[in-house]
């Protein structure tokens, strides 16, 4: 803080025509080196967006010679047409099935966890909580190995469950702690009285936490559903057949399937994003905080 | 493998002390179903990795036992030493790249004006789209033939950014950054709002510039974001796979062969899953000792108060 502040001239009483002018000058001046860097950063995020979906209406043949940034002449809908026509449903169909399995899952397991965590101080919650918390340090990448194995040995290979079940583990760890931070802030004299009332931690957790909870339960369904949605590693590893691929994993064969067709490749990766778009419109609030949940405190 | 998520374990035996005493601790149990996920799928792994880097494995037939095999072939693989080279470099361009920019916008993002409400909505997009989107869009939009290189008319955007040797590195570092600017902006906005307005105030009535201002309020005042930030890119930098993968397949030749692709690689496309768990261990060890490093050598778990305190 290498700033010296001089609280004799904040508190002096000033002459009222001229009301404290340099905090006032800093109001003023418009700061126009940050606004033109903050449009150039603005292009920087929008042209490529922009380029995706432009693309993913032109003509097949058209787009090779037309300037990129130039809208088509006459736009279609075609590459789109053959998304849909691919069977981009059924794909959709197992990303929501394994997203809603995942967290729903989660929540309910983290809910209970997190609740004993904030109540009870047996060692044996203690540390288990500290291993939760050495689970947000372990890169999800190097167990892909290991789970190939063991999910082969429990005969799960190539089925959603085999995705859904390392997608509920890794889940885990975040959503404690978001949980966790969240329930400590609810009085003591809370539980305590309704305790006295003759409540028993079943009660407890449906009648008090559970309504209290509820922001934090937001922040950590969409935090966690857009990770499992997003999720690539997992399908790639673990599944292969076709009637159980998640969204990002088709993308990626659409790339493969439709390799010099780009605006169906395109107009595949802007459908499989629409739904998280329209979460970002709709629950921005809680994504942010479920994104910096686990640091800045 | 101790201590690597600062303050935390500090941390829950203060609340527990807080809670407990009273009659009314739920049991234990309630804990059993979190844990029993999070070790079959989360901890066991690492154990499982551990045994297998010392079996032969191809996938199909039962893994046979053959000691440090592994661990001989790989440590003496160029290819390894390659890996791990690429993912330092890639660690610290991230680094250099990222940093500045995500303060710089973050701070931004901070201002309460309302075109930069605006404008952060647009900033913080890439957040929701999956890496395999974003790995795909830059694929198509890198392409020498019908790039976006040809919009501006300038010979030099038009290059093979992906099959370039010498290029594809910096390539995929612009990427990445492209794609977790916005999540380490989100930090420094959330922390730049936290520092008192009443520092700034005092400092324009001292004269203090905006440039003078940002160096000796800002960039103090944000040290515990820089630190959790920093950590998490390290760290998080282990982890580059999906990109990466989409964008290059490690290639050409082994130029993008990160560890974690070259893992996967190593496992799923030459069908030594042994070797593949190896590298898995390496990479779970190099995590854990970064997180250490980065927490000691900053002294994160004695700062977590000073934010409090200022």
């Amino acid at each position: 803080m290498a700033v010296t502040t001089s609280p004799t001239t904040t508190r002096t009483e000033r002459p009222a025509e001229q009301p404290r002018p340099r905090a006032r000058r800093r109001r003023d001046r418009p700061n126009v080196v940050g606004a033109v860097l903050g449009v150039v950063w603005l292009a920087i995020i929008v042209v490529p967006i922009y380029y995706v979906v432009l693309t993913s209406f032109s003509e097949q043949g058209e787009f090779y010679t037309r300037n990129p940034l130039v809208p088509p002449g006459d736009p279609t809908l075609g590459a789109y047409r053959q998304v849909v026509e691919s069977g981009i449903a059924r794909y959709f169909v197992n990303s929501v099935l394994v997203t809603a399995a995942t967290v729903v899952v989660t929540v309910v397991v983290c809910l209970l966890a997190a609740y004993t965590i904030v109540r009870s101080s047996r060692r044996f919650v203690r540390t288990s909580y500290s291993l939760f918390l050495l689970g947000l340090a372990v890169p999800l990448q190097a167990t892909i190995v290991p789970l190939f194995f063991m999910l082969g040995q429990l005969d799960l290979y190539d089925t959603l469950l085999a995705v859904i079940l390392p997608s509920i583990a890794f889940a885990i760890p975040i959503t404690v702690l978001v949980l966790v931070n969240f329930l400590r802030d609810i009085p003591r004299e809370l539980f305590e009285s309704m305790f006295v009332d003759g409540a028993t931690n079943g009660q407890i957790l449906l009648r008090l936490v559970l309504p209290l909870a509820r922001p934090a339960l937001g922040t950590v369904v969409i935090y966690d559903a857009l990770q499992v949605w997003n999720g690539f590693l997992l399908p790639l590893v673990l599944t292969q057949s076709e009637n159980i691929r998640v969204l990002p994993l088709a993308l990626w064969n659409f790339q493969g399937q439709f390799s010099i067709d780009v605006p169906a490749t395109l107009a595949a990766v802007v459908l499989s994003a629409i739904p998280v778009l329209v979460l970002y419109v709709v629950a921005r609030r809680q994504l942010v905080s479920g994104l910096t949940a686990g640091v800045g405190r | 493998m101790t201590a690597t998520t600062a303050g935390a374990p500090g941390a829950a035996r203060e609340g527990a002390r807080a809670a407990g005493g009273r009659g009314a601790e739920p049991s234990a149990w309630y804990l059993a179903p979190a844990l029993i996920f999070f070790v079959a799928f989360g901890i066991v792994p690492l154990v499982v990795a551990a045994v297998l880097s010392f079996t032969t494995w191809d996938g199909l037939t039962p893994p046979k036992f053959t000691g440090l095999d592994n661990w001989v072939d790989e440590l003496s693989d160029p290819v390894t030493y390659n890996a791990l080279w690429l993912t330092l470099k890639v660690i610290v361009l991230s680094w250099v790249l990222q940093t500045p920019l995500s303060l710089l916008i973050g701070v931004f993002t901070a201002g309460r004006q309302r075109y930069r409400a605006v404008l952060s909505a647009l900033y913080f997009l890439p957040l929701v789209l999956s890496a395999a989107a974003i790995g795909i869009a830059f694929k198509a939009l890198l392409d020498p033939n019908y790039g976006l290189g040809h919009a501006f008319g300038v010979k030099a955007l038009v290059q093979d950014w992906l099959g370039n040797t010498d290029l594809v590195l910096y390539t995929v570092v612009l990427v990445i950054a492209w794609q977790f600017i916005p999540f380490h902006s989100l930090l420094y906005q959330a922390g730049a709002r936290q520092i008192p307005p009443s520092l700034y105030e005092a400092a324009s009535i001292d004269g203090a510039g905006r440039v003078q201002q940002f160096f000796s309020i800002t960039i103090p005042q944000l040290k515990n974001t820089i630190i959790a930030s920093t950590t998490l890119m390290v760290v998080g930098s282990l982890t580059y796979f999906d990109l990466v993968f989409i964008l290059t397949q490690g290639g050409p030749g082994y130029a993008t062969r990160l560890l974690p692709l070259d893992m996967y690689l190593t496992g799923f496309q030459a069908s030594q899953l042994g070797s593949a768990s190896v590298l898995a261990v390496l990479l779970v060890l190099i995590g854990l000792v970064l997180a250490t490093i980065i927490t000691r050598v900053s002294g994160f778990n004695r700062m977590t108060s000073q934010q409090e305190g200022a």
